[in-house]
Formats: structure tokens, C-alpha cells, sequence
């Protein structure tokens, strides 16, 4: 056992790669790295969504109430979805609007289910900074585009749910839903 | 003196942290180069091991306080969902619970290895007693949290518990109202019991920090409990004791995972997974086994005051501990005499734990009465008596002297002590 070594610092000193210190230092680290790694995940993730808040994650929606040119909204995740029963006159400015003209193109067919075209559904969360757009009831102010208006920073969206004005820089979001009835809709 | 630090650290952002605040500086000296008797055996793993208990402990206890509820009507529920539907809730659990265990195995041993080695003697008296406060911290901590699960064993237990306090004469009746913030255990009670469980570990977290601090003015006591005479008794810190305390922390790891992972109720009641009743009590009530000695010295006076004074006296006689022991040798391993009466100690301590886990009946009740005896004459009259009488071993001159035979080479110092060259 020599006490003679040359004079340098722990752990920066002039010692050659691949030695024997090296790989035991690069052993013992990466086992510590994982170690704590395998200890930090289970705490991060018992942050995510439990089992039971994903097991709220459907409803079902009644639409017979909903009278033509009025929505309702309704709470799917802890989130305003939006149901709007649209009047022949909307339908037709949403289908007719050319696509050039919007900011993030889609068509309307897109954003509607097939043979289902007066019920526009589309999650109520404004995609500039996540407010809640006013225009369910007729006497909301809509905006230009006679759809959605979002109060914070004036945001709208037409009657299919499409920003046609910023800040928001995205269509309104489409909840995964489907009609299990003519009258009744499951969403999530 | 106010002024700059002159930091000889070579990076130049922490050269220039270090500068206005040495931290990199201080945990150099406290935890890399720091001197450290060359000598230690495993038992002085346990104070790391103490700290690492402590820190999982809080992790885990934030994470799960992020999904429990401590409300009289919710807990219990509360406590279910995170056993089933948060992600890696029952593990996050189980951990928690199993490490109150954890923690207070790792701290008895390192009290034992304390007396043993008589750590707590001239001048390590103030770090000891800071060691009983952490004690008394952790049971109450441990008690408190008992309760959250709001079980039958957390009611019952809570409400034998807050009882204690009751038998003290006049002012008992309102102090254990004020205690509940009710006339029984109850909603409020559990409120500000899980206010104090989220408090108390972070009290205990700054005592650690005093006793560490305690400890690196006096230096470590050794297997040998004589002084450090010269640096080539010590050893640095780093890396001899890291790597060293890095191999226990593995192995108790390891234990407290193979309980979590095989036997998570090992340590439970299985009365505590029925919801608290305030009518109605389980046959039998026992507390947590890191309790049970000093519920058998309670149980064992037949007398409410009597027994209640005699186990807080179980610890507070710890606190004067290094003025009852008068003998000036620390190690029994040179204490004839000492050597026998620790291990009869040892053996009175879990006879009272296991006293304490039976219904007090027959031959139980007899040997409880025995052990409590003599726990209080040991530190009351044996040890007194045992400085004066004993024959203590003559001492070795220095650390070093045993280990290392006359003429031996020189060992490496923490004084002048360079990561050995490689071959």
C-alpha cells in the first residue's frame, strides 16, 4: 500500500481513461443513476390520472332537448364540451366557406359525422390560452362568423368550430364521439 | 469577519458561487477529506442509513399526501383509492408504511450501538441528547401517522394514546379535549394530527441537522471509544466510509424492499383495514412494534399516573444517560462487567417489546413487571454503582496501535490522504 501518490485533485486528476478506477466509477454512477431513476418514476407517476379519473372519461348526451340554432355544454373530463344544434343557414355558411380563406383548413364534412350535419360537437376550450368561448345561446355574442367568441382575447370561431380570427391559432378540438341513436351521442 | 471566501475550486461559475457562499468548501471538509476514525465496523452505518430513512420517508409522505384526504368521512376511502387507483399508489404505501418500521429498526441499533460503545459519554453528551429528541420526534411522528389510515387500530389507537394524557390530575380532562378539538377522537382531531405528520418530519429533519452538526465538532466515537491521537488514526471520509456506508444502504435497501414487495402487511394490524368505529372497540388494542416496550412498561404499573410518568421516564432517562454512566471508558469491548448488563438490557427491551404484543395475563404481567425493573435500575443505580466498581481492560494507546503491528507502514491520513495511485 503506497501513500506516495502524486499530488492532484480527486476524481480530476490526470488519470488515463479505461482504467480499472474508471470503470468501477462508471459502474457505480450509472448503477446509482438507475437506482434513483427506478425510485423516481413511481413518484411521478402517481401524479398522472388515477384509475378512476380515467374511468370517468365517457357520457352519454341527450340532444332532444336542444332546440336548432342553440348548443348546450357539458362537462366530459372535467371539460366544457360543446353540443350546438345548427340551423340549415349555418350548415350552409360552414360547408360553403372556402378553405383558403381559414386558418387552419379543414372542412366542415371533417369536423361533422356523416348525415349528422346540423350537430356540431367540439370541446369549448379556446386553443389561444384555454378560456371558455361565449355563443351556445343566440343571445352570446358570436363574432363575425356567427360561432363562437372567446371573451379573454377575442378569439372566434365559425359556426363549424374554426378560428376564424386570432390569437387562437387552432380550430376548436374535436371530442372522439358517436351517435348511438339519432337523438343520443357518447362521448369519449 | 465579513468577507469574500477564497475558494481554491477549480470551475469558474462554482469558484464563483463558493466565493460568496463556501458550501462546496463546507461539504468538502465535512464530507470528503473530513477525518474519520479508521476504525469503524458496520454498526456505524446506521446513522447514513438513519438519514436515508428519513429523506425516503419525506418523499414518499409528500407524494402520497398529494392524493389523501384527512377527513373523518374520507380518509379511509382516501387511503383505498391510492391502493387502487393511483398509479403506483399501493407501492408509494407500502413503502411509507413499512419504512416507519425501517426507520425505527435502523435508529434502535444505532442507539444500541451508542451504549455499547458509550458514544454518549464527555463530549458527545449534547449530540446524544439531541439523538433522544429525534426519538421523541419520531414516535410522535410515527404515532400520528398511524392514525391517517383512520382504521380501527388509528382510532383506537389514537384514542388510547391522547388518553395518556388524562392522568394528570385536574388539568388532564381539558388538555385531552384541546388534544381531540372535541369530546373523542374525532374529524378535527384527525385534521391536525395529519397538519402535525406533515410538520413534525421536517422538525426532525433540522434536529438531524444540529446532531450532525453536533457531531462534526466532536468527531466520531469508535468500536475502541478512545480518542483520535494522531492522523494516522483517521481515515477521509470520502471515499473509505462512503463506499463503506454505500454497502450497508444496499443491503438495507434490500430489506426494506423485500418486505414492500413480499410481506407490505407484515408489520400491519389487519384490524386497521376497518373503518374507524367510534363505537366500538377491537378485541385487542397493541401499537406499532417500535412502541410496544414502552406500552409494556405503561401496562406494567398499576397505577394510571404511575404508568403513564414511568414511560415518559423510559426516555427522558436517556437525556441524563452521560451523567449516570461514571465510568470514564467509553467501549464495553474494555468493560468486563458493563459488556454483561448491556446485553442484559438488550434482552429486558424485547421482553418488553413482547410483553407489550400479549394481553396482560399471568406470566406476562409478572415479566413485565421484572423487565421495567430492571430497565430503571440499570440506568439508575447499576451504571452509578459500575464506574466505581468495575476493573475496566487497560486501554490501547491509540487507533492504530492494534491494528496496525509496531513497525507496521504508514496508512493513508486524512490529513495527507490522495486517492491511491493505480497499479
Amino acid at each position: 500500500m503506497s501513500a506516495t501518490a502524486p499530488t492532484h485533485d480527486h476524481g480530476h486528476g490526470p488519470e488515463l481513461a479505461g482504467g480499472k478506477r474508471d470503470f468501477l466509477k462508471l459502474v457505480a454512477s450509472a448503477g446509482a443513476v438507475i437506482a434513483i431513476g427506478a425510485i423516481a418514476w413511481p413518484l411521478i407517476d402517481s401524479m398522472n390520472p388515477a384509475a378512476d379519473v380515467l374511468a370517468l372519461s365517457s357520457i352519454e348526451v341527450d340532444l332532444t332537448p336542444i332546440v336548432a340554432g342553440s348548443g348546450i355544454t357539458v362537462a366530459w373530463r372535467g371539460k366544457p364540451v360543446f353540443v350546438r344544434h345548427r340551423t340549415d343557414k349555418e350548415i350552409k355558411e360552414a360547408q360553403d366557406v372556402p378553405l383558403g380563406q381559414l386558418i387552419e383548413p379543414e372542412a366542415d364534412s371533417a369536423r361533422v359525422k356523416a348525415g349528422h350535419d346540423q350537430w356540431i360537437i367540439v370541446i369549448g376550450i379556446c386553443t389561444h390560452l384555454g378560456c371558455i368561448p361565449l355563443g351556445n345561446k343566440p343571445t352570446d355574442p358570436r363574432g363575425d362568423w356567427g360561432g363562437w367568441f372567446c371573451p379573454c382575447h377575442g378569439s372566434q370561431y365559425d359556426t363549424s368550430g374554426r378560428v376564424r380570427h386570432g390569437p387562437a391559432p387552432l380550430n376548436l378540438t374535436l371530442p372522439p364521439y358517436a351517435f348511438e341513436t339519432d337523438t343520443k351521442i357518447k362521448v369519449g | 469577519m465579513a468577507g469574500l471566501h477564497k475558494s481554491d475550486v477549480k470551475n469558474p461559475v462554482l469558484n464563483w458561487i463558493d466565493t460568496r457562499l463556501p458550501i462546496i468548501t463546507m461539504m468538502n471538509k465535512e464530507y470528503a477529506v473530513f477525518p474519520t476514525p479508521k476504525n469503524f465496523n458496520y454498526f456505524w452505518n446506521f446513522g447514513a442509513l438513519a438519514t436515508v430513512a428519513l429523506m425516503l420517508m419525506i418523499v414518499t409522505g409528500v407524494f402520497l399526501a398529494m392524493n389523501y384526504t384527512p377527513d373523518g368521512g374520507m380518509a379511509f376511502d382516501s387511503v383505498e383509492r391510492i391502493m387502487r387507483d393511483v398509479n403506483y399508489g399501493w407501492l408509494l404505501r407500502y413503502a411509507h408504511a413499512n419504512g416507519a418500521s425501517m426507520f425505527f429498526m435502523v435508529v434502535y441499533i444505532h442507539i444500541f450501538r451508542g451504549l455499547y460503545y458509550g458514544s454518549y459519554k464527555t463530549p458527545r453528551e449534547l449530540l446524544w441528547m439531541l439523538g433522544v429528541v429525534i426519538l421523541l420526534l419520531m414516535m410522535a411522528t410515527a404515532f400520528m401517522g398511524y392514525v391517517l389510515p383512520w382504521g380501527q387500530m388509528s382510532f383506537w389507537g389514537a384514542t388510547v394514546i391522547t388518553n395518556l394524557f388524562s392522568a394528570f390530575p385536574i388539568v388532564g380532562g381539558p388538555i385531552v379535549t384541546w388534544l381531540w378539538g372535541g369530546f373523542a377522537v374525532g374529524d378535527p382531531t384527525l385534521h391536525r394530527f395529519f397538519s402535525l405528520h406533515y410538520l413534525l418530519p421536517f422538525v426532525i429533519l433540522a434536529v438531524v441537522f444540529l446532531h450532525v452538526a453536533a457531531l462534526h465538532i466532536t468527531g466520531s466515537n469508535n468500536p475502541l471509544g478512545i480518542d483520535v491521537k494522531s492522523p494516522q488514526d483517521t481515515l477521509p471520509f470520502h471515499p473509505y466510509y462512503t463506499v463503506k456506508d454505500s454497502v450497508g444502504l444496499c443491503v438495507f435497501l434490500m430489506v426494506w424492499a423485500g418486505f414492500v414487495f413480499f410481506a407490505p402487511n407484515f408489520f400491519g394490524d389487519p384490524d386497521n383495514y376497518i373503518q374507524a368505529n367510534p363505537l366500538q372497540t377491537p378485541s385487542e388494542i397493541v401499537p406499532e412494534w417500535y412502541l410496544l416496550p414502552f406500552y409494556a412498561i405503561l401496562r406494567s404499573v398499576p397505577n394510571k399516573l404511575g404508568g403513564v410518568c414511568m414511560m415518559f421516564g423510559a426516555i427522558l432517562v436517556l437525556f441524563v444517560l452521560p451523567w449516570l454512566d461514571t465510568s470514564p471508558v467509553r467501549s464495553a469491548k474494555f468493560r468486563p462487567l458493563y459488556r454483561i448488563f448491556f446485553w442484559v438490557l438488550a434482552v429486558a427491551c424485547v421482553a418488553l417489546a413482547a410483553v407489550g404484543a400479549h394481553r396482560p395475563e399471568g406470566l406476562w404481567v409478572v415479566l413485565g413487571r421484572v423487565a421495567t425493573t430492571y430497565y430503571f435500575l440499570h440506568f439508575l443505580v447499576i451504571l452509578p454503582l459500575l464506574g466505581k466498581i468495575e476493573r475496566p481492560l487497560p486501554l490501547p494507546e491509540s487507533i492504530s496501535q492494534p491494528v496496525v503491528p509496531r513497525g507496521g507502514g504508514p496508512l493513508p491520513t486524512a490529513a495527507t490522504a490522495k486517492p491511491m495511485e493505480k497499479p
